[in-house]
């Protein structure tokens, strides 16, 4: 079960994912992204608190905007991830890669 | 102990698939951590037949048994579709994967980083992955 949500909030784009992403539902956040992207939103907060579980498919999502939020200016942030979570990602060494902060608070201050 | 399930290629067979390996593994003397990490590693094996090897047909069937011995825990993957030995996979260069703006590759390496062996055997139009995870004291 996934659910994904956007909130707007002052200059950013919230991105609220609750659930499991696997191979069988990535193409959502792929869409969201896309939807983020298009409508020219220059940065986007992804709260992973309810996010459960993350697959490669839904990793290869985030990773394959990374480039294009470079070029475009696009800051793309990640916060409150599950240690469990944030295990998976620094496996990939995406902690290298990409903004992941504690709390939205720690995310918003930087 | 042994465990098995069958699910057909279809991915949201997945959910099914986590569900059936964190029951099995919740009993066994195993932290969060691995217990989440067994179970994404052999779904990413099991993601990539479903879509590579059987092209989501919904009408083949995918084995996985679990076998716990006093060293080790085994996956065993059976399939009958094309063969696809992860073993002839070379783990991608990350920041090449970005560049490329690829969405895959990246199962490959969550599994290689998570498993401590992986064997892979094809024989007769049979198919079979092994994933095993050594016990440490």
């Amino acid at each position: 079960m996934l659910t994904i949500e956007i909130q707007k909030e002052d200059v950013h784009d919230l991105l609220i994912i609750k659930g499991e992403i696997d191979a069988s539902n990535s193409v959502m956040l792929d869409q969201k992204m896309l939807d983020l992207k298009n409508a020219g939103s220059k940065s986007i907060l992804v709260d992973g608190s309810g996010l459960e579980y993350i697959s490669s498919a839904g990793l290869g999502v985030f990773m394959s905007y990374l480039e294009d939020f470079q070029e475009e200016e696009i800051d793309l942030k990640i916060f409150s991830l599950s240690p469990r979570v944030f295990e998976v990602f620094k496996i990939l060494g995406l902690d290298q890669l990409m903004s992941i902060y504690d709390s939205k608070q720690a995310a918003l201050e930087v | 102990m042994k465990y098995q399930l069958k699910i057909y290629c279809n991915t949201t067979a997945l959910a099914d698939l986590r569900g059936f390996l964190q029951t099995t593994l919740s009993g066994l003397q195993l932290s969060d951590k691995d217990q989440h990490q067994l179970t994404l590693a052999v779904e990413e094996v099991c993601a990539n037949l479903i879509i590579h090897s059987h092209n989501c047909n919904g009408l083949d069937q995918i084995k996985l048994e679990v076998r716990e011995t006093p060293e080790k825990l085994i996956f065993e993957i059976t399939d009958k579709g094309k063969a696809f030995n992860l073993l002839d996979y070379e783990v991608p260069d990350l920041k090449k994967v970005v560049r490329e703006k690829r969405k895959g590759g990246l199962g490959i390496i969550l599994v290689k980083t998570i498993m401590d062996e992986i064997e892979f055997e094809s024989n007769k139009g049979k198919n079979t992955c092994r994933l095993i995870k050594w016990f440490r004291s």
